[in-house]
C-alpha cells in the first residue's frame, strides 16, 4: 500500500503494480468502505486499475491524516463483501461496416470469425473503471485466446458504440474518438447520452456480455435508443 | 433576461463546476479561475457557486432585455456599457435595453460575468457547468451563439460595491507556479525534475480548458514515460515522452497512462489560465503541508477581499 499526494487536493492510494481482478476489486472495497464511512473531508473518488485517488477538502482533513484514516479501511478492503455487481447486457452486431477489423484480427488470430465472434459474446467482461471519456469502460474477461497487440496506427476517429479489443483488454468507445484498438463489432446502446437523465450507461464493478444481434435487429434497437424508448437489460 | 448579441470566440456558462461525476469519467468543468468567478458572484449578491459566464480571449456583447445587476472580473479586458467606459471588478446596475460590450483581453485570458440571481440553465448532475467536449450542461451543452437568450433567477437589491484595486490581480507578471511533487516524481531522473524547476516554460496556444500545454526544457524520464493509467487531479502536470508538460485543468481527461511529475496547486490553477499563449511560467515546489496551509489561507483570503461602497 503507498499513498501519493496529488496536489493540495487530492491523493492517490495505490493498492498494487498490476493490472489484476485481485488488485482492482480491493481497490473498488476501499472506494466503497469510505463511502460507508462517510470520511468526512472526502470529496469524490476515481477507482481505477490498481489505485483509488481521492479528492478531499484540506480545511476539513489535511493529508497526514487522511492518510492515517484510510490505512485501516484499505487493509480491510481485501475481506470487504461489496453489493452484488450488476450484469449488464450489451447487443452487439458484429462484423461488416460496423466491425471493419473483425475479419484481420481472425486471421491475426488464426480464427475464422464465427470462432472469434462466439468467444468473444461468449465471455463475461468486468468493468475495472470507468474513464478517459465519459463512460468509456476498461474492461477484460475475454479468453486468452483473443489477446492481440494494439493497432499499429491507431485509427483518428473511432465512432461511439464501437466495440474493440486490443491486449487483453476489451473496450466499447463511448463518444466518437481516436482509438487504438482492433473494432469487432458495434453496439447500439449509448455508453454516455447528455441528453438522457441518466448519461451514463457502465458504472464500476459491472459484469458486461454481449448479445450477438443481425443488422435488422441493431437498427431496430438503435432507432428506439434515438427515441428514447429503449431500456438496457440490467439485473 | 440577457441577450447574445455577439458570443466571442468561446464563451459558456459556467457554475462552481460539477461534483461526484469523475468515477464516470465526466470532469467537474467550472471556472478555470475559480478566483476570479467567485469574486463576480460577490460583487452581485450570489452565492460562491451561481452560474455565470465565462468567456475566452474576447469578450460577449449582450443586451439586457430587463434591468438586472451584473459583474465582470477575471481578464483585463475594456467594458462599455451603451458604448460609456464602465469598471471591471465592480457591480454595474443595467436597465432594460442597455448594451454591454467586453473588449478583446489586454491581460489574462479568461474572463467573467456574474449576473445577480445567477443564470437559469437547467442543472444537469447538479451542476449548471457546461462541459463542451461532453456536450453536457450549460446552454444545450455548446458554447453560446448570437441570439441566445439567458433567463436570470430572482435576485432581491444589490449593494453596489467595487473590489479593492489591490485585490485585482496582475495578469502580466509571469506567474511562479506552486507544485506538489508527485504522484510520480519518481519516474523522472533528478536533472529531470531540477529542470522542471528551474526552467521558463511557453505557454502554447493548443491549450484550452482541458489543459495548459507549455513549451521549454526538456524533462527526462528515469525508464518509461508510461505507466498503469490512474486518476488525473486537477493541476496534474504530465509528461508524454516528448520531455514537454501539460497542466491538466478543470474538463481534463479524468485518467490517463502518462506520468505526472508534479501538481500544481489549486490556488494557483487561476495563474495558469490566465497565463496568454507566449506567456511564460515557472514551477516551484512546496511539501504538501504547506500547499495545504496557503490552500486554507487562500480560502480565507477570497472571503476576506475589501469589497467598497459604492455610491449610486
Amino acid at each position: 500500500m503507498r499513498f501519493l499526494p496529488a496536489g493540495d487536493l487530492a491523493l492517490s492510494v495505490e493498492l498494487g503494480d498490476e493490472i489484476s481482478v485481485g488488485v482492482n476489486t480491493r481497490v473498488r472495497a476501499l472506494e466503497f468502505l469510505i463511502e460507508q464511512k462517510a470520511l468526512a473531508g472526502v470529496v469524490e473518488t476515481v477507482p481505477t486499475y490498481r489505485a483509488l485517488q481521492v479528492y478531499y477538502d484540506p480545511g476539513v482533513i489535511g493529508y497526514e491524516a487522511l492518510c492515517r484514516a484510510l490505512t485501516p479501511l484499505a487493509e480491510q478492503a481485501a475481506a470487504t463483501a461489496m453489493p452484488p455487481a450488476r450484469e449488464v447486457e450489451l447487443p452487439c452486431c458484429y462484423g461488416d461496416d460496423l466491425g471493419p477489423d473483425l475479419e484481420p484480427a481472425a486471421r491475426r488470430l488464426e480464427l475464422s470469425s464465427d470462432e472469434l465472434v462466439r468467444l468473444h459474446a461468449g465471455a463475461e467482461y468486468l468493468v475495472y473503471f470507468i474513464g478517459f471519456t465519459p463512460g468509456l469502460p476498461y474492461m477484460t474477461g475475454a479468453p486468452a485466446r483473443l489477446t492481440i497487440p494494439r493497432l499499429d496506427t491507431p485509427r483518428v476517429k473511432v465512432p461511439a458504440g464501437s466495440v474493440g479489443i486490443g491486449g487483453i483488454q476489451c473496450c466499447v468507445y463511448s463518444v466518437d474518438s481516436p482509438g487504438g484498438f482492433w473494432l469487432l463489432g458495434r453496439t447500439p446502446l449509448r455508453l454516455y447520452d447528455p441528453a438522457a437523465a441518466e448519461p451514463i450507461l457502465l458504472k464500476p464493478g459491472d459484469r458486461v456480455r454481449f448479445r450477438r444481434v443481425e443488422r435488422a435487429e441493431f437498427d431496430d434497437i438503435a432507432g428506439r435508443v434515438a427515441a428514447g424508448v429503449f431500456r438496457p437489460v440490467v439485473r | 433576461m440577457i441577450r447574445i448579441i455577439e458570443p466571442g470566440p468561446q464563451t459558456t456558462v459556467q457554475d462552481g463546476g460539477r461534483r461526484g461525476q469523475l468515477r464516470y469519467g465526466i470532469p467537474p468543468s467550472g471556472p478555470v479561475d475559480a478566483r476570479s468567478f467567485t469574486l463576480g458572484n460577490r460583487l452581485v449578491g450570489n452565492a460562491d457557486g451561481a452560474a455565470g459566464l465565462e468567456f475566452t480571449l474576447i469578450g460577449p456583447r449582450l443586451r439586457a432585455e430587463t434591468s438586472c445587476t451584473i459583474a465582470v472580473t477575471g481578464a483585463e479586458s475594456p467594458v462599455t456599457v451603451n458604448d460609456a467606459p464602465a469598471a471591471a471588478w465592480t457591480t454595474l446596475t443595467l436597465a432594460a435595453g442597455d448594451v454591454v460590450r467586453i473588449g478583446p483581453a489586454r491581460s489574462g485570458v479568461r474572463g467573467y460575468v456574474a449576473f445577480a440571481g445567477g443564470i437559469d440553465v437547467p442543472a444537469v448532475l447538479g451542476s449548471r457547468a457546461t462541459y463542451l467536449r461532453g456536450r453536457l450542461g450549460g446552454l444545450e451543452g455548446r458554447a453560446l451563439r448570437r441570439d441566445d437568450v439567458l433567463r436570470l433567477g430572482a435576485a432581491g437589491p444589490v449593494r453596489r460595491r467595487a473590489m479593492a484595486a489591490r485585490a485585482i490581480p496582475d495578469w502580466r507578471a509571469e506567474p511562479v507556479l506552486r507544485v506538489v511533487l508527485g504522484p510520480q516524481a519518481d519516474r523522472f531522473t533528478d536533472e529531470g525534475i531540477a529542470d522542471f524547476l528551474a526552467g521558463a516554460y511557453e505557454v502554447l496556444p493548443q491549450s484550452d480548458r482541458m489543459g495548459a500545454r507549455l513549451s521549454g526544457p526538456r524533462i527526462t524520464h528515469a525508464g518509461g514515460h508510461d505507466i498503469i493509467s490512474d486518476g488525473i487531479a486537477l493541476g496534474a502536470v504530465q509528461v508524454p515522452g516528448d520531455g514537454q508538460p501539460i497542466v491538466l485543468l478543470v474538463d481534463r481527461q479524468s485518467t490517463g497512462g502518462y506520468t505526472k511529475i508534479a501538481t500544481v496547486c489549486s490556488f494557483d490553477i487561476p495563474r495558469v489560465g490566465q497565463a496568454k499563449p507566449g506567456q511564460r511560467v515557472r514551477f516551484s515546489a512546496v511539501d504538501v503541508a504547506e500547499a495545504q496551509q496557503l490552500s486554507r489561507t487562500a480560502v480565507v483570503d477570497v472571503a476576506n477581499v475589501e469589497l467598497q461602497e459604492i455610491a449610486s
